[in-house]
């Protein structure tokens, strides 16, 4: 399992109800199921991963988070968890308030745009940024709405979104040691996770 | 009995002495109001049913299907129908599972339809074609008391494709209780104008061959061959896709033929023969007063229709899980309109898992060799079994 799922079940209770989008092949709702007792279920948009989620026994859909979380009753799910695929939907506001109309909690994680290497290669290449997390150029990659922790901040507030926590963490998905200030953490932290409440 | 019908009788030769039958003398009351006794339902079983009875499987055939869901079918001497699906070390495994067919109601191989001899009093012989019109509901319920019949308080699982997957969803409906999961494949939760017009055309192919005689063919010792055949013809062609005929048989023209020959009649193209062969094989296995009855059932088949036409209503007390599988090459049941079906399953918080599998055959690519739905049956169903075990254990 990625290291910054580890960072996803430290938030959510056991016993929980849990919806996944984007779950890819369904290895955090498999976790979940197993051994935290949740009724975890998955959308994912990439039929390959779907197929193999459900030839895992997982209950997991075939569907896309613009579109299909409409489909989903006010107030069914405990936790609604959106990892690494903010910045690739189309409307994430809707998508945001979408997972905050269907759960309790929203969980979300993406790759920060603050992160300093990110900054330095524009200033000083005056090109769009490839690291790691941004392996991709500009014109192939699925990521069509980049942000900054700040920027999350930002819009957390404008919706009037409670964060009940947020982390930084590492290339590697582990915890980053910015735990204090958010300015910071958007400099230093290469990947943002944030818990939301209404 | 006159001598024609004596011959129709010995030419029954859907009648093997093999086939799993039983009786319910009292009969079934129909969803029109009428009742229908005695009620015959002709079934098979695979594997063994456990000590607790928890491990039965029903599956459910599709329009021209028949019990003999695996091993060979004694009629036609081919192999099951789904035999790739379902046996020892198959995806649905009769190693551990007890696997229930029955033949539906109003068909042709061995339950009541209107092959059967009538019992009501009010004419001697066969139903022909004054059997009662029949619904998917019915097919279900006359399921439902074999079920009850053999003491299964709940199936593990309810599979079918097409028609079939239109009785999973009605047992879903039906019956919450008694069926653990659901898996429909290749359908639709109501049967579209579209999908009814194709019907029709078959069923006035068959009304327009002399041999109909108003649906007593039998008295007189013939049988709508002809317009049988033009029925299945159709339907067959619904079933493939344009890129799955395309791939068999293209253009090509019959061997004997010349491209610079421009006959009008006969067989022309090599697709044409092949339309035939499949429209003779089927008249020689199926009656014509039972396929106007199961389309019919077909057409009336609409979910949401004792909910106001809101599918989410139908859905509001299922308690099943949920594996819903369409085709990316159906036409006659696109994938639109399995999300439909996922999306009202949403609604009212069903589990529920729904994959498209990526083929060019067609409707038909549920019977035939897809290894993703191998595997999407296979994991789906290990994976609920582990979920009852935990369960189990958490009660």
């Amino acid at each position: 399992m990625r290291l910054d799922q580890r960072c996803i079940i430290d938030m959510i209770k056991q016993q929980s109800k849990v919806l996944d989008i984007g779950c890819g092949d369904g290895s955090l709702i498999d976790y979940l199921c197993r051994y935290h007792q949740c009724d975890a279920r998955g959308i994912e948009v990439d039929m390959s991963y779907v197929t193999k989620a459900v030839g895992k026994g997982l209950p997991v859909i075939h569907g896309n988070a613009d579109f299909d979380l409409q489909h989903y009753p006010t107030g069914g799910f405990d936790y609604v968890v959106l990892s690494r695929t903010l910045q690739a939907v189309n409307r994430p506001r809707e998508v945001l308030q979408q997972m905050l109309r269907i759960g309790r909690y929203a969980i979300v994680s993406f790759p920060n745009f603050g992160h300093w290497t990110l900054r330095l290669q524009l200033l000083l290449k005056g090109r769009m940024p490839m690291t790691n997390v941004w392996g991709k150029y500009w014109y192939e990659t699925p990521n069509i709405h980049p942000c900054t922790m700040t920027d999350f901040v930002n819009l957390s507030r404008k919706e009037g979104y409670k964060i009940e926590r947020w982390m930084a963490i590492d290339d590697q998905g582990g915890r980053a040691p910015w735990e204090r200030s958010i300015r910071l953490a958007n400099f230093f932290g290469e990947q943002a996770l944030f818990l939301l409440t209404r | 009995m006159a001598e024609s019908e004596e011959n129709y009788l010995n030419s029954d030769e859907n009648q093997d002495p093999l086939t799993q039958k039983i009786m319910f003398k009292d009969g079934i009351c129909l969803e029109n109001g009428q009742y229908l006794a005695p009620l015959e339902i002709a079934y098979q079983t695979y594997g063994q049913l456990s000590a607790a009875k928890d491990n039965a499987i029903l599956i459910c055939h599709a329009l021209t299907g028949d019990q003999y869901v695996t091993d060979i079918n004694p009629i036609s001497k081919k192999a099951g129908w789904w035999s790739n699906m379902v046996g020892p070390g198959c995806p649905i495994d009769t190693n551990k599972y007890f696997i229930i067919c029955t033949n539906v109601l109003g068909s042709c191989m061995g339950t009541t339809g209107p092959r059967s001899m009538r019992e009501d009093g009010q004419k001697i012989g066969r139903w022909g074609a004054d059997f009662p019109a029949i619904t998917i509901k019915d097919m279900v319920n006359a399921q439902k008391m074999l079920i009850d019949h053999f003491q299964i308080k709940q199936l593990f699982a309810v599979i079918g494709g097409s028609m079939g997957g239109m009785q999973t969803l009605q047992w879903a409906v039906s019956y919450p209780d008694q069926v653990y999961a659901v898996i429909p494949i290749a359908t639709s939760s109501f049967h579209s104008a579209q999908n009814i017009a194709f019907n029709e055309v078959g069923r006035q192919a068959i009304f327009s061959d002399p041999d109909w005689r108003d649906g007593e063919y039998w008295r007189y010792g013939v049988t709508p061959y002809r317009g049988l055949a033009v029925a299945r013809m159709m339907a067959h062609i619904t079933y493939l896709s344009e890129d799955a005929l395309n791939r068999k048989f293209g253009r090509r023209l019959q061997e004997r033929l010349k491209d610079s020959s421009f006959p009008i009649f006969g067989e022309v193209f090599q697709v044409e023969s092949y339309l035939h062969y499949q429209g003779s094989n089927f008249v020689r296995r199926f009656d014509a007063n039972s396929y106007v009855t199961i389309t019919r059932a077909m057409d009336w088949f609409d979910l949401s229709h004792a909910y106001d036409g809101d599918l989410v209503q139908a859905f509001a007390h299922v308690k099943s899980r949920f594996c819903v599988i369409s085709l990316s090459s159906d036409w006659l049941f696109p994938t639109s309109r399995s999300r439909v079906i996922v999306q009202a399953l949403n609604r009212v918080g069903a589990r529920v898992s729904f994959v498209e599998i990526a083929t060019d055959k067609g409707h038909d690519a549920f019977l035939l060799e897809e290894p993703d739905l191998d595997i999407t049956i296979r994991g789906f169903l290990s994976g609920i079994e582990e979920q009852r075990r935990l369960e189990h254990y958490a009660s």
